[in-house]
């Protein structure tokens, strides 16, 4: 069965090249572009894995992994954050809200794979 | 969007986009209005601009941003005022970022020089120690330790409930320890209560691993990375039987409530939901318990071969094929009556060694999956290519064909695809006008028929335009313009060399080469393509080949005293030729009215060079015969001996290519026999006659076919 991937980013270049690491891995891939966005697409589609970026406008990461726990139905769906430095403070954050991993950007594509893996049951 | 390319595109549209909002940001602030979403607008256009740069290893780009954003965040955190000095810097930063995109997109070297004051300037603004901003990123490698070698990892796992409430899963942990070695595991449902006390929500599950492998605590602490904090987690070396170190003698943990597991199928059954079900598990663990050998056997079960073994193998083989045939021919020349003890002996062997020949052949044979993996991607590059949209279905990844046909079918297999989506398909617009989805399907579908694999590809397009074809075909030269030709002829004209309808030569199916060059290359692994295709529904190519291409079924026959081989595939009938069915075009040109037509009539042994005096053919046997293209003879021969199984010897790497000749093999008697390349001789003497034939004949030529 294919995994399927929802992407969280404001930034279209890393949304298009997370779909294409994604697709070339043969994940289908779910694009959202913020906190917001990723939640209304949530609403229809039950993704296995949801990758997304921290800094986003409207709604950020870390509101929307919280938001996601709240839900009954998605509280336990497996959450990647991309955080493009080793901030551990951000780590922090970012898993006390719930993410259940991380991706360090920029991330190299085997990698990227490795961590939704890791998580994607 | 699925080139790099136009992903780079994207990118430098996007930093353009980014760069207007970072002037514009640091415009707004300039003129004193310090909103944080101001701010952060800023600081995010500055971090997408580093991001994207990353992807494209861009990374004097990157070392700039990172400096630069490093300056913004503490702004951000409000740890550095927007004084007009800072914000002149940061205009200073922004021009430079901008120079460093415009470098970039000319693929041009950035003159380092002048950043590098803008970078001291950036720098000071930081208080803390500026070479943090371009080191720490080095930071993400740890150090590794040195191999430890004491035999076994031991590792005890308690999950909290928190691992679980952030979507981790035991099951996932476990098996990606298995990818470091061999594991036994071992769970512990000692604090599971009784089912009316069972929280949901709560963890009772403990696990005690051993790992054997060679790796180091850090690759194991690794593995639990995201979980570090929301698990009890002991990870300790044991040494032999010593242990010496009791810190992984957990005195909470009764050892005898410890049931081996064995990775992976049983595990799943241990996440956290499955907690619910332990009060059954105590009767059904011993039936899981298995030995760690298992497992072994399990990771032992593929060996790697070099292939020149396997085909050394596989030529042995064939030897003994042709030594057992020979041996059983010799004892029927003997006069050993067939239920003798030793022709029964002989019976066991020729069966023995077919099972040999199978399995050795089997060894080489490979899914398709390797090849039809690539295809996905091709459809995507071609689509974008071509603008249209394509859904890909594969079915039978699985069916297996000797390796040396998988790794041949892969070019014709590209092109045909290319052929479907450049040609089969319509536009989406066009697709929309007549009714359809706007998305065309293209179908690859492999699948074993009768001994032999069979490849289809079909789209859902337009079909082939008949029209076109023929008047292309007619144009230069392929047919005759008064030519009666029925549709599939028609569609089969397009294996024709030299022929595309594609007015202009498009980069994608064109590459020089048309659907001529595919089923010659098809040919020359012994099988054939053919063509359907409905007006509006879609075309279907058909691609059977041969499923190893180390032995043929052939018939074996007489012609002049010499043993040929013709392959069984081609044949269609055998047929006893009668005076009044025979009928000459000229001297040489002989038909033979069959099956409602005239075919034409070839003397094998004439055209070998056997003989020079042509044969008669009501004394002759003779055997209709029908090549890739559906072109049908009548090859005469003197006697058919019967029909065998060959191994097949290539006559090109042991004497030279013989035209009319496909290959050699060795018969029961010792002896070379030639097996016919049926096509090419139908070929060179359709070319040979093509200009005597009258249109009426190649009318009902084609009516036969």
């Amino acid at each position: 069965m294919t995994t399927t991937v929802l992407t969280v980013d404001d930034s279209r270049t890393m949304r298009d090249m997370l779909k294409y690491s994604l697709l070339e891995a043969g994940f289908r891939v779910l694009q959202a572009q913020d906190g917001l966005d990723g939640l209304e697409v949530l609403k229809t589609e039950t993704p296995d894995v949801i990758v997304t970026d921290l800094n986003m406008p409207r709604l950020d990461g870390f509101g929307f992994i919280e938001a996601l726990r709240r839900d009954v139905d998605r509280k336990s769906m497996p959450v990647l954050i991309l955080t493009t430095e080793v901030d551990t403070e951000k780590k922090l954050r970012a898993k006390a809200a719930g993410a259940t991993g991380w991706i360090v950007k920029p991330f190299d594509p085997v990698k990227l794979v490795d961590a939704i893996r890791r998580v994607a049951a | 969007m699925d080139s790099l390319d136009s992903i780079r595109e994207v990118f430098f549209q996007e930093c353009d986009e980014q760069l207007n909002e970072l002037e514009t940001g640091l415009g707004l602030i300039q003129t004193g209005a310090t909103l944080a979403d101001t701010i952060n607008a800023v600081f995010r256009a500055v971090h997408s601009i580093k991001g994207g740069a990353g992807i494209f290893g861009l990374d004097e780009l990157v070392n700039f941003a990172h400096i630069f954003e490093t300056t913004l965040d503490r702004i951000r955190r409000g740890e550095l005022a927007t004084s007009p000095q800072v914000i002149q810097v940061f205009l200073r930063a922004a021009d430079i970022l901008s120079d460093f995109v415009n470098a970039a997109r000319t693929d041009g070297v950035y003159n380092l020089a002048k950043s590098k004051t803008v970078i001291s300037e950036l720098k000071h603004l930081t208080s803390t120690d500026p070479a943090l901003a371009t080191d720490e990123r080095l930071d993400e490698v740890s150090a590794e330790t040195g191999l430890l070698k004491l035999p076994y990892w031991h590792i005890i796992f308690k999950p909290f409930p928190s691992l679980y409430a952030k979507g981790n899963e035991t099951m996932l942990l476990l098996r990606a320890l298995e990818r470091l070695g061999t594991l036994d595991v071992k769970i512990d449902v000692s604090n599971v209560p009784e089912l009316q006390n069972l929280d949901p929500e709560n963890t009772y599950l403990s696990w005690k691993i051993a790992l054997f492998a060679d790796c180091t605590e850090d690759i194991i602490r690794d593995v639990f990375e995201f979980v570090e904090g929301d698990c009890e987690l002991q990870i300790s070396w044991i040494e032999g039987d010593t242990k010496s170190d009791g810190t992984f003698e957990q005195p909470d943990i009764d050892m005898s409530k410890f049931e081996l597991f064995t990775l992976p199928q049983q595990v799943e059954e241990t996440s956290a939901a499955a907690a619910m079900s332990t009060n059954n598990a105590d009767q059904n663990l011993p039936d899981q318990q298995t030995s760690k050998t298992d497992t072994t056997q399990h990771v032992n079960a593929t060996i790697r071969v070099d292939l020149d073994r396997v085909d050394r193998m596989i030529n042995l083989v064939g030897e003994l094929v042709i030594n057992e045939a020979m041996l059983s021919q010799r004892v029927i020349e003997a006069g050993i009556a067939r239920t003798s003890s030793v022709a029964i002996a002989l019976d066991e062997l020729e069966h023995l060694t077919r099972e040999i020949q199978d399995s050795v052949m089997a060894i080489r044979a490979q899914p398709v999956r390797s090849v039809f993996q690539r295809m996905p991607r091709l459809v995507r590059e071609v689509a974008a290519q071509t603008n249209k949209q394509v859904r890909l279905l594969m079915d039978g990844e699985t069916t297996e064909v000797d390796k040396t046909v998988i790794e041949r079918i892969s070019d014709p297999l590209t092109h045909m695809i290319r052929n479907a989506i450049d040609h089969g398909l319509e536009s989406p617009e066009i697709r929309v006008a007549a009714g359809k989805p706007a998305e065309g399907t293209v179908r690859l579908v492999a699948l074993h028929r009768s001994g032999r694999i069979v490849v289809e590809v079909s789209d859902d397009g337009a079909g082939i335009n008949r029209a076109r074809v023929k008047a292309k075909a007619t144009e230069n030269g392929l047919i005759s313009s008064d030519a009666t030709l029925t549709d599939e002829e028609i569609d089969n004209l397009i294996f024709l060399p030299g022929f595309s309808t594609a007015s202009a030569v498009t980069d994608i199916s064109g590459r020089g080469v048309g659907m001529d060059v595919v089923r010659r290359s098809v040919q020359a692994l012994g099988g054939r393509i053919s063509i359907a295709s409905r007006p509006g529904k879609g075309s279907t190519f058909t691609l059977s080949l041969p499923l190893t291409l180390a032995v043929l079924d052939g018939m074996v026959v007489t012609a002049a005293g010499h043993t040929l081989i013709v392959p069984l595939g081609a044949i269609l009938e055998t047929l006893q030729p009668r005076e009044r069915d025979i009928h000459a075009l000229d001297h040489n040109i002989r038909v033979l009215a069959a099956r409602g037509g005239y075919i034409p009539m070839i003397d094998v042994a004439m055209l070998l060079g056997y003989r020079h005096q042509a044969i008669d053919p009501t004394k002759s046997v003779a055997l209709l015969v029908e090549c890739e293209s559906g072109t049908r003879a009548v090859l005469l021969y003197d006697t058919i001996q019967g029909q065998r199984q060959v191994v097949i010897k290539s006559l090109e790497s042991n004497y030279r290519a013989v035209p009319g000749i496909a290959a050699a093999t060795v018969m029961g008697d010792g002896r070379v026999a030639l097996i016919l390349d049926v096509d090419a001789i139908i070929t060179s003497t359709r070319m040979a006659t093509a200009r005597l034939e009258r249109p009426r004949i190649e009318q009902t030529l084609m009516e036969v076919s």
